[in-house]
Formats: C-alpha cells, sequence, structure tokens
C-alpha cells in the first residue's frame, strides 16, 4: 500500500511539474531573451483558465475550448506587451516589476466583475473522465495522464521549435546575447512580440489543462507565478531544457514532499514534533531546494547565458 | 545631502501637523484618524527601510514584508508565552529580523539583477507558508495578541500614547537614515549602484557592504512590524505576503526612490488613497493597477522627486 501511495504521489508530482514546465517555459524565454521582469505571467495562466471554463459553458466541448484558447491567450498576451512592456524594455527592473504588479492586480480584481467571487465551474472531459488502473487496484485518474501527455508533447514541439527552426535559433541567440542579434539586423521587437505571444500560449494551455482540477478563481495564478519563479531561478534564466528539469523535480519535491514528510517524520520523532514540524517543513523544501542549488551554482542547473 | 528651504519647511510642516493630529482628531471626534494616521507612519517606517537598499543601494528586494512579518510574530509569540515585555520584544523583533536579513542576504546577495529579484521573492514566500503552517500560533488565521508593556508611565492601551512612540520611532529612523546615507558607509553602498565594479576596483569589499546595509534595512522593518502588532492587536502570515511587499515598494516609488523623505510620502499618498478610494468602490485595484502602470511610465520620480533640487544632491 505504502509503495503505490508513493507511486500515485509521485504522478501526482510528475503531472504538477508538467503545469509548471507550461508556465515557465514561457517565462523563461521572456526573462532569457527580452531581459524583462513579467509578473503577469501568472495572470495570463489564470485568464486561460477562466477562458477555457467560459468557452466550455458555451460549447461544451473541451475540444472547441481548447481551438478558442489559442487566439484569445496570444491576442491577451500581445496586447500586454505592446501597451505596458514594450516602453519598459530598456527601463530598470524595478519598472517592470511595479507595472506588471499593477497588472495582477487588475486582473485578480477584474475577473470578480467579470465573472464574479465564486469560483467557475469546468468539468473534466468526458472524454478522460474515467480511471484508469496502472499499477493493480489503484485506479488513477485518465484526465492527469492526459496532462502529462500534454505536456510532454508541448516540451517535444518547444523543443522542436528552439533547437531546429529559424526562429528557434534566434530565440537561442537571443538568450545568450541579445546586443548582438540586434546588431546582427535582426528585428528584435518582433522577436519579443512573438517570444510573448508564445509564453502567453504556454500559460493559457496551462490554465486551460488546469481549470478542471483546481479551482478557477482570482488569484489562482499568484501562486504559480511564485513556483514559476523558483522553477526558473533553479533551471537557469532562458534555458528551457533546464525548465523542464527543475519543474519535475519541483513538482514531485512539491507533492511527494507535503504529502510523505509529515508521515515520515512521525516514524522518527515524536508525534507532536512531527505535527508541528512537518508541514512546516514539507513547505519549505523547494525554496530550500533552491537555496542550495543557488549556493552551489548561483546560474542555475542549465545556464544559457555563457558570457 | 542637502535639502533646499523648501524641503526643511515641508518637513517642518509635515512634523507638526503630525503632532498636532491627535488631539485635532478627537476634538473633531473622528479618533479613527488616530489608527489610520498611525498605520501610515508604521508603513512609512517600512517604506523608508526598503528605500535604504533599494533607492540608495540598487538592491530590487520584492521580500520586504518578510521583517514586517518577522517583527510583528515576535510580538505575538512571546505575548502568547506570557511574555509582553515591550523591551524584551522590541529587542527580539529587531534582533530576529537582522539574523533572518543575514541568511535571506547572504544567499541572494551572490546573485543580481533578475534573479535577485525572484529570489528575495521567494524566500519571503518560504517565511509566509511557515507563518501559515504554525498551527499553535493561529497559522492560517493568524493570532491575537495583547500590546506590549513598557513601564508604567508608558501604557500604550492608550492610542494617543501609541500614535506618539509611532511617531517618535518614525523620527528616529529618519535621524539613523540621514545619518547612514551620508556615512563613509552611505557613500559605499551609493557607489555600489553607481558602479559596483569600480567599488570593488578601488578596493571596497561590496559584498559585505550591501549585506550590512541589507540587514540594517531588515531590522528597520522590524521595528515597523514590531509597532504594527502593537497597533492591530493582530498577527498574521498576510502581513508577509508578497502583495505586502509589492505595496511598501509602491509607496517607494510614488514619493520618490533615492531620497530619504519620498518613503514617508509615498506611504501616506498610497495608504490615503487606498483608504478613500476602497470608500468607493470594494474592487478598487481594478483602477488602482492601471494607475500604477501610469505611474511607472511616466511619473517615475514621484511625489518628492518633483520637488525642486538643492545643487548638493537631493534629501
Amino acid at each position: 500500500m505504502s509503495t503505490l501511495l508513493v507511486l500515485e504521489q509521485t504522478l501526482n508530482g510528475i503531472q504538477f511539474g508538467v503545469f509548471l514546465f507550461l508556465i515557465s517555459a514561457g517565462l523563461t524565454l521572456v526573462l532569457g531573451i527580452m531581459n524583462v521582469v513579467n509578473l503577469a505571467h501568472g495572470a495570463l495562466f489564470m485568464m486561460g483558465a477562466y477562458f477555457a471554463s467560459t468557452f466550455v459553458a458555451w460549447t461544451g466541448s473541451f475540444f472547441i475550448a481548447f481551438l478558442l484558447i489559442i487566439p484569445s491567450s496570444v491576442i491577451l498576451g500581445i496586447i500586454i506587451e505592446m501597451l505596458t512592456l514594450r516602453p519598459l524594455y530598456l527601463r530598470d527592473h524595478m519598472d517592470q516589476v511595479l507595472a506588471t504588479f499593477g497588472l495582477i492586480l487588475f486582473f485578480n480584481e477584474g475577473v470578480k466583475l467579470v465573472w464574479g467571487v465564486d469560483p467557475q465551474p469546468m468539468p473534466t472531459p468526458e472524454l478522460f473522465a474515467g480511471n484508469v488502473e496502472i499499477f493493480p487496484d489503484a485506479p488513477y485518474p485518465v484526465f492527469r495522464l492526459f496532462i502529462i501527455g500534454v505536456g510532454l508533447l508541448v516540451a517535444a514541439v518547444i523543443y522542436f521549435l528552439i533547437a531546429r527552426t529559424k526562429v528557434g535559433m534566434l530565440i537561442r541567440a537571443g538568450a545568450s546575447n541579445t546586443q548582438m542579434i540586434r546588431a546582427m539586423g535582426v528585428n528584435i521587437r518582433f522577436l519579443n512580440t512573438f517570444v510573448f505571444g508564445l509564453g502567453a500560449f504556454f500559460a493559457g494551455l496551462a490554465g486551460l489543462m488546469a481549470a478542471p482540477i483546481i479551482s478557477v478563481e482570482s488569484g489562482m495564478g499568484d501562486e504559480m507565478l511564485i513556483l514559476a519563479f523558483v522553477v526558473i531561478v533553479i533551471g537557469g534564466i532562458g534555458s528551457v531544457r533546464g525548465a523542464l528539469v527543475a519543474s519535475v523535480i519541483i513538482g514531485v519535491f512539491e507533492v511527494v514532499g507535503r504529502s510523505m514528510l509529515p508521515i515520515a517524520m512521525q516514524k522518527i520523532f515524536p508525534l507532536e514534533i512531527a505535527q508541528t514540524v512537518g508541514p512546516a517543513l514539507a513547505s519549505m523544501l523547494i525554496y530550500i531546494l533552491m537555496a542550495g542549488v543557488l549556493f552551489f551554482k548561483p546560474q542555475g542547473l542549465f545556464p544559457a547565458r555563457t558570457g | 545631502m542637502e535639502l533646499t528651504r523648501l524641503k526643511c519647511w515641508l518637513l517642518a510642516i509635515g512634523f507638526v501637523v503630525l503632532v498636532a493630529v491627535p488631539p485635532l482628531v478627537t476634538a473633531m471626534d473622528e479618533t479613527f484618524y488616530i489608527t489610520l494616521i498611525s498605520r501610515v507612519m508604521i508603513f512609512a517606517i517600512a517604506a523608508l527601510s526598503l528605500d535604504l537598499i533599494l533607492g540608495f543601494g540598487g538592491m530590487i528586494s520584492f521580500g520586504h514584508a518578510a521583517y514586517l512579518g518577522l517583527g510583528s510574530y515576535a510580538v505575538g509569540i512571546l505575548a502568547f508565552h506570557e511574555i509582553t515585555n515591550g523591551w524584551l520584544q522590541l529587542f527580539v523583533a529587531i534582533g530576529g529580523s537582522a539574523v533572518v536579513a543575514f541568511i535571506i542576504g547572504a544567499i541572494c546577495l551572490r546573485t543580481s539583477g533578475i534573479y535577485f529579484i525572484m529570489i528575495t521573492l521567494a524566500m519571503t514566500q518560504l517565511l509566509f507558508y511557515i507563518g501559515i503552517s504554525l498551527e499553535t500560533y493561529g497559522g492560517d488565521d493568524g493570532l491575537p495578541t495583547d500590546r506590549s508593556e513598557f513601564a508604567a508611565f508608558i501604557d500604550l492601551g492608550n492610542e494617543w500614547i501609541l500614535f506618539y512612540l509611532i511617531l517618535g520611532f518614525l523620527v528616529l529612523c529618519m535621524y539613523i537614515s540621514w545619518r547612514l546615507i551620508n556615512s563613509r558607509f552611505g557613500m559605499v553602498i551609493r557607489g555600489c549602484h553607481e558602479n559596483e565594479a569600480r567599488m570593488q576596483a578601488i578596493g571596497f569589499p561590496t559584498y559585505r557592504y550591501k549585506l550590512l546595509a541589507f540587514v540594517v534595512s531588515g531590522s528597520m522593518c522590524g521595528i515597523a512590524g514590531f509597532l504594527l502588532a502593537n497597533l492591530t492587536e493582530f498577527v498574521t502570515p498576510e502581513f508577509m505576503h508578497w502583495f505586502r511587499s509589492g505595496e511598501i515598494m509602491i509607496m517607494v516609488l510614488v514619493g520618490g526612490m533615492g531620497t530619504l523623505f519620498g518613503p514617508v510620502v509615498g506611504a501616506f499618498a498610497f495608504l490615503m488613497f487606498e483608504e478613500i478610494i476602497s470608500g468607493f468602490t470594494e474592487n478598487w485595484p481594478v483602477i488602482f493597477g492601471p494607475l500604477l502602470v501610469l505611474l511607472v511610465l511616466f511619473a517615475k520620480q514621484g511625489v518628492w522627486g518633483l520637488l525642486p533640487k538643492s545643487k548638493a544632491g537631493d534629501g
């Protein structure tokens, strides 16, 4: 039973890691190439979830919702980029932090005005509604496996895009030396908008996938944003490969740690200590991991900038 | 760093007005304003402490609410164990904030730029989660607490006395900051902001200087936390929420970064604006969010920064 629980929690952890990857993949590119702090990325995730819930309510189809999520989140992302971030590229990070913080305030409150304060309903798509027995006598929701599948597919698409296409080549060049590719005559303005739109799409997609399993409400993106930051710090700014590895590590540590650590501590320490220290330690786990990685590798596990 | 005559007058008038607040609003039967202005002054201390490293040192700490929380939990936790001695609580608030600022600073200052922002944010989030998981001390719900007890003649149960105590701390913190900024140490910190490589080249161990500035700033914010717990008689992890860090940063920006009195003006402007606009609509962030974007885009120097500067530098 205990082994099964560990396996199940590990799967949950990987699935959570895939979410984090969807959110942080776009953000790491934005940070890496544009050298811009974008706190509003979590808001894009939230908007994706709200859009998804609305589209499903309109059409009744998860697939059509997916098709509609693509243009809506990309357009939203591009509008944000053009109105607020574009004038701030050459300003210092403090300005970018505050302007995008303003966007968070706006979106968190705006969704309450448009959709109301209550969490939005979002049914699991029927096709993936059941359970499957991967291990004997341990039913596991199909939808969660579907999420893992989508995440891996996205990782493959990003890999192809970054490693095998011309625009990917420019993105990689931009991440390692922005000034140089500007000097080589690349339209950095278009590249910025493209990358931001791409990041917005992945964040929206993550929102769509998350909507059936976590509650769609104001502020749902804030916690994810901070976790995405932890992922990016560990993985290295600008590195998609780093984001993938770090997302899965963080996802597994977070989920397995939170469920297992208090139980494990009860076996070693007296019940009272385990009950107070256990949950606290579990919630600190990933931050301690981050501090540890930074101590040995201040540039993250896979630094994208070499010079 | 010298002040123009205009700024000296404004400061003097501001101080006199603050001193006059309790009798004035009591006469007008609006004692609610004593609490509001007390709150403004507490956040002024927090914003001032952030400006020491942000405006003067160029360290964009997005986690200053951590020390606000630490300072208030020093009051809450000690009072929970029936240690209500104010001096001891204040000592623990400052000392605890200093120790945590030292640890966080030591890790974060190894990095710079975007990394620094994200890591200070993550470290504060770590403290926020610890606060939530402290079930003994109220966890998520927070912990009601008694006001600190100093000697018999300072009775914090009296709103007036608490008000003047906070005002005293504000003046003290401003004086310390003013001395600090104009000292050799302050020059080094400002030098690091201008050009760190050059400071290193002339032989200053910049990491140690910046770390010390980080610790001083954190401890000062710990004082604000100590006062906040006394004012609200309540301690909650919400004090450490990263939105708080953002708000303190907004106060610094609104008032004027890299000035000593700007953050005080900013705290006043931000909290008053919040107070007034939230009276009209509870969805005020919908208005404030875009306004903040506009402020950042077009009014970067802040209210205090708009005033004419003296030739020797800005105060």
